[in-house]
């Protein structure tokens, strides 16, 4: 190797001289290394990986070469994972070592500015919720709803099984769902959606002293906002099973509290704050009332006091966790997604409230315009449902949606085939200087 | 002691000299106490956001119907140079890999190359998951490099990367056993695991509708044999093993455990969290293991980042491999794609999986090579067994690899570990596992220099021989003293709303 390293023949961060290596081995009174293995030869390994090392430089450019494989496309793309601006001050300060390489807060007066951190981003889910309970984070919005759904058989009363989910539902959530459900085998049903929402309608007949949660989205992952979310947390509490609602932290900046329309948790995804686009990297959210507390999956930080008497920070209600509950534990979580939440917390605080609110109306109002736009567009016919959106709707192309899609690619912009013509599109302030192109391009594919 | 301090010049903690203005702990003393600006309100070194700059927003002349929107939104409001300040405070009190020592058992807290963390920022890697496979070829090719090299590593047939932690690669491995029996119409209802195991494992098996028989460990630390052959039957399902042990042992009849779980119609399960002691000199599929998970944020370096992120991606051996989540990634005349493998177990993450943290996992094992991996374990093993040889507490259990179980003897292990707060290093793991008493379980990994392990082994010998009542008011020099658990469970006050309430 050119650029080679003074360690070059093993790890780079071994930092063990030969000679301590030497004075290490005298020390404990042995010859070489080898002797402090105990493992027989019937089972040890002789043979080679077959992986070359490589210095720091060439193992970037390696990665740089695969990495360059990617299409280069403007996204359009949403469904559960979108892409907004993140300030340069979340990447530097997250960054900082201090947070990046430490480990969960066992130790907690060695922790007090990760814990605090995590206690301000359990906080700002409170507010945004209106509920009063939020953990540290689950690993993403799949699971979070996995853990809910575990959740609702612990704490109803009720003998049933049934886990009622929407239509329309991003696949993979469903089949994260299911595997949750396999466990404690409880069964997931959908109900109809009608024009995009929730058929309250169909629900009511569906619900049932058997219903341990219904679940509802909004905005659902067509975009639509939901209208009718009081009457579906009531549906839930008539019937003594919970309401979960699935949103994010953008929307909740803008829509109607989880709490006013009787939700008895909430999930998603919150790394669209502080995390850009990262192929599904995501954050789960989980947030819930008081009467749950000692039934929540995963981390809490809660306040407490020091020995001087001064506030301070730890984790706590741990008896519900495996390591000391074991297979008792409300969940198995262990390692999460704290530093992703700490990012969704220093973007929340970068935007603030007026941030967070003008940010929310621009998802309404960009996705608006830009449906009216392609509806301009002779073949398109934008948005399908007839409601109001957040960052994505659906546009029915005379195309069929295969085409639009390789099409566009080929000008370099994507989008999601949903259905035989139906194509998916989101927009955020990520894309907006590409817009006219994008509208340009429609045009051209939808002929 | 006195004469390894002689040698050393000096502690890694100050000799008392006079009391400094901002710690007065009465034990040690700071080398110095740079310039340090601190919020005087309320005594807190750094008050929460809501109580610097707080702002309420009312939601009206919004592009939607009132009756779809929230009142109102109350949240921090800080400007940005103020927020830098926060943050940066905040990092102050807190205690990472690079701030010193961190000798964590079963965590493997080594130290985080930087370079992983700009390959993983890279704007190519910045992509959406639902973009079409043949748009996706430069990530896919490094997934598909990725499960090969894991594959090698943990002598797999196959690996999927989905899993987003180890408790998620635990539940994918168990629901992966559990599709290989229903396939084979073989109803199994039990999961093995040795009661030294992680608390995840019979967490695992508990979620994953299982019902948890818990192995007694022999006394020599290792799976007692006669207790697992009466354990293991035709309910048996899988056990699962962690190998090195919890107390670093090597579970020398590892194949004769194989062929009892095997005859039952068993699988065996590996718990990966120990692998950093093994790489390059034993494979779990060499012993005999079936399914296995690797924790990537121990043993190949990617940053805890207080708490997660990491991956779990699991192994399996050939037979195994139809059952893998949905999608798994392959090549296909030169170009690679997600398929669904045939009898898939589903999805266990929304879409594919931790990825940045799959992509820092990939230049770390690109960059160490076989060289490097291998080397990695030997000093890792080499660092645990000096440091023990160093330290007066009594380690019972032995011969151990990568980390060791100390036992404090007549002292509280967890006061002892406050202890260490006060000398400047991150304490062991504590009063686990139960096989010893008042347990330290220590691992300091292949990152730490001689010289340093003799400043750690100084910082242990110091706690053994402070006092118990020492001990009982540890710490004094962190940014918080000794904090009241018990008044944290039966008072949960859980954001700031809840702080006004009381």
């Amino acid at each position: 190797m050119s650029d080679s390293d003074s360690h070059a023949t093993g790890s780079p961060y071994a930092p063990q001289t030969a000679t301590e290596t030497a004075a290490m081995l005298e020390a404990v009174g042995v010859d070489d290394i080898d002797s402090l293995f105990d493992v027989p030869d019937a089972v040890a390994f002789d043979g080679e990986f077959g992986i070359d090392a490589r210095s720091e430089r060439a193992t970037r450019r390696e990665v740089a070469s695969l990495l360059g494989r990617n299409a280069d496309l403007t996204e359009f793309l949403g469904r559960g994972h979108y892409d907004h601006y993140v300030p340069s001050v979340v990447d530097d300060l997250a960054s900082r070592s201090e947070f990046l390489t430490s480990y969960t807060q066992y130790q907690p007066e060695v922790a007090q500015g990760f814990l605090q951190a995590l206690f301000e981003f359990q906080s700002m889910l409170v507010e945004l919720t209106g509920l009063d309970v939020a953990n540290c984070s689950m690993y993403d919005d799949a699971t979070a709803l996995g853990e809910a759904a575990t959740l609702s058989q612990r704490v109803r009363s009720v003998s049933g099984d049934r886990i009622l989910v929407p239509e329309h539902l991003r696949d993979g959530k469903h089949a994260v769902l299911a595997n949750y459900a396999d466990g404690p085998d409880f069964t997931v049903e959908s109900y109809p959606m009608t024009d995009g929402v929730a058929d309250v309608g169909a629900l009511s007949e569906q619900v049932d002293g058997d219903t341990a949660m219904v679940y509802a989205e909004t905005p659902t992952v067509r975009g639509v906002i939901e209208e009718r979310l009081g009457a579906l947390g009531d549906l839930a509490g008539d019937h003594d099973a919970l309401f979960c609602l699935g949103s994010d932290p953008i929307a909740l900046s803008l829509l109607e509290r989880p709490a006013d329309v009787g939700a008895d948790v909430v999930v998603g995804d919150a790394a669209s704050l502080g995390t850009g686009t990262a192929y599904g990297f995501g954050l789960g959210m989980f947030v819930t009332r008081e009467e749950y507390l000692r039934q929540v999956p995963g981390r809490l930080v809660g306040a407490s006091e020091d020995a001087a008497g001064r506030r301070a920070y730890t984790l706590t209600l741990q008896t519900r966790e495996q390591h000391i509950r074991k297979e008792r534990a409300t969940s198995n979580i262990c390692t999460n997604q704290a530093w992703v939440a700490l990012r969704t917390a220093m973007h929340a605080a970068w935007l603030g409230p007026d941030g967070l609110v003008d940010l929310a109306e621009d998802c309404v109002t960009r996705a608006r315009d830009l449906a009216d736009r392609l509806d301009g567009i002779v073949g398109v016919k934008a948005p399908v449902h007839d409601h109001h959106h957040f960052r994505e709707f659906l546009a029915r192309t005379d195309q069929p949606a295969s085409a639009i899609v390789g099409d566009l690619t080929d000008e370099g912009f994507a989008v999601h085939a949903v259905d035989d013509h139906l194509v998916q599109v989101c927009a955020t302030e990520t894309t907006a200087e590409a817009e006219d192109e994008f509208v340009a391009a429609f045009r051209e594919v939808a002929k | 002691m006195s004469l390894r301090l002689a040698i050393l010049g000096e502690t890694p903690w100050d000799k008392p000299r006079p009391t400094s203005v901002t710690l007065d702990t009465g034990v040690s003393r700071v080398k110095y106490d740079q310039a340090r600006w601190t919020d005087d309100s309320d005594d807190l070194y750094e008050p929460l956001l809501s109580e610097k700059a707080s702002e309420t927003v009312e939601v009206d002349d919004s592009p939607l119907p009132d009756d779809l929107t929230r009142d109102a939104l109350s949240l921090p409001d800080p400007a940005e140079p103020e927020l830098a300040r926060h943050y940066t405070r905040l990092s102050q009190m807190n205690y990472g890999v690079e701030s010193g020592p961190f000798p964590l058992g079963s965590c493997t807290m080594k130290y985080n190359p930087s370079f992983t963390e700009d390959v993983a920022a890279r704007a190519d890697a910045a992509i959406h998951p639902d973009r079409p496979d043949s748009t996706v070829q430069g990530t896919l090719a490094l997934c598909h490099r990725l499960q090969d090299y894991l594959g090698r590593i943990g002598g797999m047939d196959a690996v999927t990367l989905q899993p987003p932690a180890g408790a998620a690669g635990e539940f994918t491995g168990v629901q992966i056993a559990k599709a290989y029996h229903e396939h084979n119409d073989d109803e199994r209802r039990e999961v093995v695991i040795p009661d030294s195991a992680h608390g995840t494992n019979f967490a695992t098996a508990a979620m994953a509708g299982y019902e948890v028989v818990e192995l007694p460990s022999g006394d020599d630390g290792c799976v007692d044999i006669e207790a697992l052959e009466a354990a293991v039957g035709d309910d048996t399902a899988a056990l699962m093993l962690t190998n090195p042990n919890t107390l670093g042992l090597f579970e020398r009849d590892i194949e004769h455990i194989a062929d009892i779980v095997h005859d039952a119609g068993g699988l065996l399960y590996y718990d990966g969290a120990n692998l950093n002691a093994l790489l390059g000199r034993a494979r779990p599929g060499d012993m005999g293991f079936d399914v296995m998970h690797y924790n990537v944020h121990k043993t190949f370096a990617t940053p805890h980042g207080g708490g997660g992120p990491g991956a779990g991606p699991v192994g399996v051996r050939e037979e195994l491999a139809q059952f893998l989540p949905n999608p798994h990634v392959r090549e296909r005349g030169g170009n690679y794609e997600h398929y669904e493998p045939d009898s898939s177990i589903g999805k266990v993450h929304g879409f594919y999986g931790n990825w940045p943290v799959l992509v820092k996992t990939f230049a770390y094992i690109a960059r160490l090579g076989d060289e490097g991996l291998s080397d990695a374990s030997a000093k890792a093993v080499l660092n645990a067994n000096y440091l023990a040889e160093q330290i007066e507490y009594e380690v019972p259990f032995g011969p151990f690899h990568h980390e060791f179980v100390a036992s404090a003897g007549e002292q509280d292990a967890a006061d002892a570990a406050k202890r260490m707060l006060d000398y400047g290093v991150h304490p062991p793991t504590t009063k686990w596992p139960e096989i010893v008493d008042e347990a330290l379980m220590t691992e300091p990994t292949e990152g730490e220099t001689k010289r340093s392990l003799d400043q750690l082994a100084a910082a242990f010998n110091a706690v053994a021989g402070d006092s118990d009542a020492e001990l009982a008011e540890a710490p004094s020099r962190p940014a918080a003293k000794r904090i009241d658990q018990v008044t944290a469970a039966r008072n949960p006050r859980l954001s700031w709303q809840a702080l006004d309430d009381t």
